[in-house]
Order: structure tokens, then sequence, then C-alpha cells
């Protein structure tokens, strides 16, 4: 067993602090997203509200902003970001704000797109038969509306936080030390002395992604079912 | 005539530059089942709407004892409480159990007890033959026991005026019968109801006065024996005829 150990390169992951360092890694790709969702989800239901409102001005243009960010690929976002308005601007923004940045609005706009779809799914019946008992409008949106919109919005805003975790590997493309950033420096460092580490990093970068995402992803399944 | 409950009064209601209801005059006494048909199209549907503020109207008034039902206004909530309504595609709450779709309204409208609301529901549900189903969820439960349960809901708020709104269009044969059974019920307890079906027989036999709806007016207005055997106008004669159909026995005799 320990020949298996070190042939796969995992012994070096218990050398100096290695693993602890990949786990500051993970930790630092994390807080990038979850920052960048703390401030999505608010905005992104903001969005979604004026997305549904009656003004077509504002509807066009929040259409045209989230088509712009679907269609453009997030590395991209990011070196217009990072690299782009340093240029053009002379904006002297560090990796991790240019990655909250992109995050966020990467973020809000898909959130955006979610409460409109969940906010349209819900029948205007629902509104009328809540009505026609005599509650005002307010108690209509407070035991009726919103309570059906969070049910459908949970699973799939959860789905969104994943996509936004495991996109954050590509942040490393503009200098960010992130987890798959401190397998690299782990695998130079180590490339003499155990040949195969390259394996047993990526495999353990592998098992962490997979730590950070599975809970959650398992949480939106478990509400999907209970809510449907 | 102060026994007159609901009273509709010239009632005018466009849309989109169509007239949908033209001119609507009717009142309902107390504990009095007056049943609204017509040809689809005919403006049935909108005017039950209208009486419950559904539907913004043009001009005429509704009122309920004597208070205007308005749209926007403060009183409107209120008004409504005092109107049941039950919808062709029943609306109920689906993240809420059989039970809480019943006690919502009571506990956060009219702010009674929670348990004195669950008791009254139960008695209700017993009563249309669901009690085992109070703590289910609607997605569980057929068309037809959820339009039981979306009477009871509305019976629950103790209105004074039951308004339904074709409750069994949207039913599968088999299941109109609970439904209709249930109604009939309601009509022997003493119910003030108006109804917008399409189930003839049934009409004839829960109805108090029939109303004969065409192109947003009341053509006919009348006993319902009087209705179905001896319509006056020819309109209703035509729209009854839709409802039999000529034997095609004869074709036997082409055989020979």
């Amino acid at each position: 067993m320990p020949d298996l150990v070190t042939e796969l390169g995992i012994d070096v992951l218990f050398k100096g602090t290695n693993f602890l360092r990949l786990l500051g890694g993970l930790w630092s790709a994390l807080s990038i997203s979850l920052i960048a969702v703390a401030i999505s989800i608010p905005l992104g239901i903001i969005m979604g509200v004026l997305m549904t409102s009656k003004s077509r001005i504002i509807k066009a243009i929040l259409r045209v902003y989230l088509e712009i960010i679907r269609i453009m690929p997030q590395l991209v976002l990011l070196f217009l970001m990072f690299f782009g308005t340093t240029r053009a601007f002379g904006w002297d923004i560090s990796g991790e704000t240019a990655s909250i940045i992109v995050f966020a609005l990467w973020g809000t706009a898909e959130m955006g797109d979610l409460v409109r779809g969940a906010l349209i799914s819900i029948p205007k019946h629902q509104y009328e038969s809540s009505e026609a008992l005599g509650m005002t409008s307010a108690q209509t949106y407070l035991y009726i509306i919103i309570p059906q919109t969070v049910r459908r919005l949970i699973p799939l805003s959860i789905n969104l936080i994943t996509r936004m975790i495991k996109t954050t590997s590509l942040v490393l493309m503009i200098g960010v030390v992130e987890v798959l950033k401190v397998a690299q420096q782990i695998i130079e460092a180590n490339r003499m002395t155990s040949p195969n580490v390259a394996f047993g990093i990526y495999l353990t970068v592998f098992v962490l992604y997979f730590l950070a995402c599975w809970p959650i992803s398992l949480l939106a399944k478990y509400l999907e079912k209970k809510w449907s | 005539m102060s026994d007159e409950l609901l009273k509709i009064d010239n009632l005018v209601k466009s849309f989109d530059g169509n007239t949908i209801l033209d001119g609507v005059s009717l009142s309902v006494k107390k504990s009095e089942v007056v049943v609204i048909i017509g040809p689809s199209g005919c403006g049935k549907s909108t005017l039950l709407r209208c009486i419950n503020a559904l539907e913004p109207i043009q001009s005429g008034s509704i009122t309920l004892d004597g208070e205007v039902i308005e749209r926007n206004s403060k009183t409107l909530p209120a008004l409504r409480q005092r109107i049941g309504m039950v919808f062709q595609s029943y609306d109920l709450f689906p993240h809420l159990s059989v039970l809480d779709n019943i006690v919502l309204a009571p506990c956060k409208v009219q702010k009674r007890n929670r348990d004195e609301a669950k008791q009254e529901a139960m008695a209700l549900l017993e009563r249309v033959g669901l009690s085992e189903k109070a703590k289910s969820y609607p997605r569980e439960l057929s068309g037809g026991q959820k339009q039981r349960v979306a009477i009871v809901r509305a019976l629950c708020m103790h209105p004074e005026i039951l308004l339904f709104d074709e409750v069994t269009a949207a039913l599968d044969p088999e299941m109109v019968r609970e439904v209709l059974d249930v109604m009939l019920d309601l009509a022997k307890q003493g119910r003030t109801m108006l109804i917008v079906t399409h189930e003839m027989q049934f009409a004839r036999a829960i109805a108090d006065r029939i109303i004969f709806l065409d192109n947003g007016k009341i053509v006919e207005e009348a006993k319902p024996d009087e209705f179905f055997d001896n319509p006056k106008t020819e309109r209703a004669k035509q729209f009854l005829n839709m409802f039999e159909f000529d034997s095609v026995k004869a074709r036997d005799g082409l055989d020979k």
C-alpha cells in the first residue's frame, strides 16, 4: 500500500504544508464564489422582478445584458475585466476583485432570469383565488406567491451556485492563487522527486471540488423532491 | 325588497372594444339558487368575475346587501370575504396541505382561532367525504376531490353568497357527479348561490330561477321547468336544441 501511495504521488500531499496550501486554495476559490453569490442573489431578485415589469425599455435593456453575459465565455469576461480595464481606463484592480466583479455580473444575470421564470410560472389564477378569499394584495404575496416562487427558485439557484464554484477554476488565468494554481505549484516543485505527482495532486483537487459541490447538489435534489 | 342580497344594475363590461356584458341587471335573494346558462362566450363567467371584482367594469353597479363592490376600493377585501367563489380550475394552493388551504384565509384574514377553524374545516371535509385527505397535498387528489376541497375552502369563510364558475367543466365525466352532489346538498341547506354551468339536468334540478344569457344580454329569465319545457325565445330554443340528438336509427330501414 505505501508503495501505491508513492507511485501515484499522493505522498507529496503530506510533505510540508502542501495539503493545507491546497485547502487554502480551495478556500480562496470558494470565497470568491460565495461573495459573488451573496451579491448576485439580491441583485438577481431585483433584476428578475424588473424583467417582469411592464416597461418595455427596462425589459429590453435587461434582456440585452443577459444575452451578452450568456454569450461571452467567462474567461473572456475575466480577461476583459482584469487586463482590458487596465489598458483602457487605467484601473488597477486585483485578480480577486476582478473575479468577484465578473462572477457577480454573471450570477446576477442568471439569477435574474431564474427569478423571472419562477415569477411568471405562477398562474394568474393563484392571485385570483387568493384575492377571492378576501386576502389583500400584501397577504396574497406573503402567503401564496412568494412561498411558491421560493420553492421553485431554491433548487435552481443552488445549481447556479455549484456552477459558479466550479467555474472559479478559470480565475487562475488572471493570476489568482486558487486551488488549481496551488496544485500546479506543488506539482512543479515535486516533479523531480516524484514523477507521478500530477496524478495524485489533481486527484486531490477533484476530490476537494467534489466535496465542496456534492452536498450542495444533494440539497438541491432533496428540496426539489420535497417541493415538487 | 329588503331580502335582495345581491343586486346588479345595468352592468356594462367591455374589453378591447368588444362589449362582453351589455346592460345586465339581475338580483339574487337570500337562499335563492340562480343558474346562468348560455352559449360559450356569452359572458357568463365574466359576469361572475365582475361580481367578485376580478374584472374592471365600464358602467353600472354591483351591490352586496347595499354595499357597492368596486375594484381597488378599501372595502373590497372585506366584501370578498362575504362572497365565496369556486373556479373551473380549482386553484388550490399547491404548496399547502388540504387543511392549510382551507384554514389559511379564516386564520389570516378573519383572524380566527386556528384550532376552531381547523375543527370547522374537518367537519366540512367530513361532510364532502374527504376527511381522510386533510393532510394530503392538492397534487395527490383527483380533479373531483380538488373541486370539493375548493368548495369547502370557500365555505369555511362563512360567505353569504356562493359563486360557482363552471366548476365541473374541467372534470372527467365520472367525477362530475360527486361535485354536483355537494352543490345540491348546499342548496338544501338554504345557501344563496349563483351558478354558471353547462350541466342542463343539474341546472333544472338545483335552480330556483334560470337566467339565459346570450351576447352579453339576459335573453330569458324563468323558472326551470318553464324554461326547459317551454322556452319563450327563439334563441333559447336553439340553444336547448343543441343538447338534443335526433335519432339516426332510421338508417336501419336503408338496409332493406
